[in-house]
């Protein structure tokens, strides 16, 4: 069906059947539309989060039993490195920008694309070279790299594996996490719609425009120090070898500089999606909408200035440990104020549990318990103890599965089916949801308690006194994967052939995007909207501060 | 009706958005070099001395005919933006080639200056270079890595003004829509002004 033909039958033509340029698969993978890239941004990523499962598991069946169970030490280092960079690099890091940043941001704040659509399509490009050159050195002669995510030197440059395939490939997401963090900043500055103040601006735009002065400014210190471990390898000059004089310290120090800020690209628009689902599905005005806005900038800010917490074991002045511990516990403040804030909104607010909804509450419940015992950790005495442990992997996984997985989960249900026009099965969604939440806990907590036993991270073996927590972690996986497989064939089935929605505004939400067409059509507004309020105002629903066609 | 002209249409010009991406980009540039620039401070602090000798090997000379080759250059890339601002499309085509024949004799000088050092027997791996005392050898190792991605921008700066100047001939580029070149003079600068902060570091505190 051409476009004249699509308009005639249904008054628009959404953005999947348009008739660009380009047709077939082409007119897909060199679109330059925003939701186009989003959707492809989504295709990968979840082909990329599979991947990254599969080792996730591999992993804990190597640790079902003490010694080897599975594979070899080498293999298993090769596993938790794949593990580690996938997941970060591939999954949670671009994972909210890149795909409903992409589709939603210029919607939310009434526009038509971003400041540079074709900046946007080369990032996706870079993004997926990246991703295929991770996955290729699986099977290059080598090996992939066994060095763990983080390349620690000297040991990343003594290794015979494919550190550098890896390393370039991770340069090349950085540059396109660069992309599209400049992107944004500059649609957020040049394109919001006629009267979209800054304070009108929906909140999951806000927490995109912290993420994206963090990817801009700490993104190119990993760049360089990725960089420098390629030319250590290819010209070995010496400038991390403590072999040539140089300091493995000084690695670690620009490797966390980028490292800890890139622990808020994942985690601010997790905390923006919450912001949105929160208030649609409790029928209130989100709660302390300024102090939710600033608070992803104070993260982003103070989130800058901790990274040395990662190194307290390394060696480091006391006056040093002593700040950055204390800016540690500093940038908790302002996560706690989006948590109070969102239970505040919750209060007595006629609460929906739909599935979007109930990811969006296992986010807060899972994060706090994340952050907590990242305070933990932050307090230098408690640190000796747990650092290298498996605690610290419970702590992370909860942060960044628990709560930015948890996010993107929430985000999938809830928009998904503004971007495709169809709907998933809200009973299977949330029967997969349970499974999901009872998994996660069966696998990470017992992780804390090890861990504080003493059980180290990365080990391939352990002492029998442990079996029994790793065990219960192992069974754990195989509970969330089921979990996940039934939520992902739910969503994947409901995209594809689910009930056909047309409906305008699915869930009730406020926001410009519930204002238009379901699916959006190629240009999402034929006339910029004109923006005269807030975007939470559900008490108000009488006002005429609010166009009209929300009300329904 | 709703065809690709008629996006097309819808695709407007933003000058100020172009300005602010760019400068968002050079930022992003500082930063990468300002890794570098970390580590060399730190390594200058602990290996005072080492620093101060090994910067006595490199040719002040030589060093300071490129600075002046990049001011010019950086001069004739400003000059080729004021030109098309004025509508003088030759003008601006004349100095936009004498910017990148600038950068180019700034790499050959760049070469020779690489090919002596390396004939000396200073370049990683070399028995020469093993042997080095700590400092020396990290001071070599910052000298080879910063300007050699220091080089690496000047070749991607000409490719970039060199595309420019196709675009002033086909006039993509005109008086009245510059923000192109304007970009890659603003990145040329950031490439000079990379440049006016290693020569002092490298050539002339010894």
């Amino acid at each position: 069906m051409d476009n004249n033909a699509a308009v005639a039958a249904n008054g628009h033509v959404s953005f999947l059947d348009y008739q660009g340029k380009y047709k077939g698969i082409r007119a897909w993978i060199l679109s330059t539309d925003h939701k186009r890239i989003g959707i492809l941004y989504l295709i990968a990523l979840i082909t990329f989060f599979a991947i990254g499962v599969t080792f996730g598991f591999l992993i804990r069946l190597e640790l079902l039993t003490p010694g080897k169970t599975i594979v070899e030490p080498q293999v298993y280092n090769e596993f938790f490195t794949l593990h580690g960079v996938i997941m970060i690099f591939l999954f949670v890091i671009p994972g909210l920008p890149a795909v409903f940043g992409n589709f939603f941001l210029p919607i939310m704040i009434g526009a038509k694309d971003v400041a540079f659509p074709r900046l946007n399509l080369l990032s996706w490009w870079l993004y997926v070279t990246g991703g295929v050159m991770i996955i290729a050195s699986i099977i290059m002669p080598g090996g992939p790299a066994d060095t763990g995510w983080t390349f620690y030197i000297p040991y990343s440059i003594r290794t015979t594996t494919n550190v550098i395939v890896t390393g370039s490939a991770a340069l090349l997401l950085g540059f396109s996490s660069i992309l599209t963090g400049l992107n944004f900043i500059t649609t957020i500055h040049r394109l919001r719609a006629p009267g979209m103040g800054w304070f009108r601006m929906p909140l999951f735009a806000w927490s995109l425009y912290a993420t994206a002065w963090i990817q801009v400014l700490a993104t190119p210190i990993i760049a360089i120090t990725l960089l420098l471990i390629v030319i250590e390898r290819v010209f070995g000059v010496g400038l991390f070898d403590p072999a040539l004089g140089g300091d493995p310290i000084l690695f670690q120090h620009l490797f966390w500089i980028y490292s800890h800020p890139a622990v808020y690209i994942m985690i601010v628009p997790a905390m923006g999606v919450v912001s949105e689902i929160i208030p649609t599905f409790a029928r209130r005005t989100i709660f302390g909408y300024k102090f939710i806005a600033f608070s992803s900038l104070g993260i982003a800010l103070f989130g800058s200035l901790v990274w040395a917490h990662h190194m307290f074991a390394v060696g480091m002045s006391d006056t040093g440990q002593f700040i950055f511990s204390f800016l540690t516990f500093m940038v908790a403040i302002p996560s706690a104020i989006k948590v109070f804030n969102w239970t505040a909104t919750l209060y007595k607010g006629s609460i929906s549990l739909e599935p979007p909804m109930l990811f969006a509450l296992a986010f807060i419940f899972l994060f706090s318990i994340g952050g907590f015992t990242g305070l933990i950790q932050g307090a230098l005495s408690v640190d000796i103890h747990l650092t290298d442990t498996s605690f610290i992997v419970a702590h992370f996984h909860y942060v960044m599965f628990g709560g930015t997985g948890m996010g993107i989960f929430a985000a999938l249900h809830y928009w998904l089916p503004k971007m495709f026009g169809r709907m998933y099965n809200l009973k299977v969604a949330k029967v997969a949801f349970w499974i999901i939440f009872v998994g996660f806990n069966t696998l990470y907590f017992p992780m804390f308690i090890m861990g504080w036993l003493g059980m180290p991270r990365r080990y391939y073996d352990y002492l029998p006194e442990y079996t029994v927590y790793h065990q219960i972690a192992t069974v754990g996986s195989w509970i969330l994967i089921t979990g996940m497989i039934i939520m992902f064939t739910n969503l994947i089935k409901g995209m594809r052939k689910g009930k056909i929605v047309t409906a305008r505004n699915i869930w009730g939400g406020e926001t410009l995007e519930w204002t238009i067409e379901t699916p959006p059509t190629h240009e999402n507004y034929d006339e910029l909207p004109l923006i005269t309020g807030t975007p939470y105002e559900y008490k108000q629903n009488d006002s005429e501060e609010i166009p009209e066609e929300i009300n329904h | 009706m709703i065809t690709q002209e008629h996006a097309a249409i819808h695709m407007h010009r933003d000058d100020i958005a172009s300005r602010m991406g760019m400068w968002l980009f050079l930022f992003t540039e500082l930063l990468l070099f300002g890794g570098l620039f970390f580590l060399y401070s730190v390594y200058r602090f602990m290996h005072q001395a080492d620093f101060h000798v090994a910067a006595k090997e490199l040719n002040v000379i030589i060093g300071t005919f490129n600075t002046a080759i990049l001011l010019t250059s950086s001069l004739t890339m400003a000059v080729s933006i004021t030109a098309i601002q004025r509508n003088s499309k030759k003008i601006s085509i004349i100095f936009q080639v004498l910017t990148v024949l600038l950068a180019l004799a700034f790499l050959v000088n760049k070469y020779f200056e690489w090919m002596t050092k390396i004939h000396h027997g200073i370049y990683p791996g070399s028995d020469e270079y093993l042997s080095m005392e700590s400092g020396r050898r990290l001071f070599f190792a910052l000298y080879f890595v910063m300007t050699g991605l220091h080089a690496l921008h000047v070749v991607i700066g000409m490719v970039l003004i060199s595309v420019m100047t196709r675009f002033t001939v086909k006039n993509v580029i005109t008086y009245d829509n510059y923000v192109k070149l304007e970009a890659a003079g603003l990145y040329w600068h950031l490439v000079d002004i990379i440049w006016i902060f290693l020569f002092p570091l490298f050539y002339l505190i010894t």
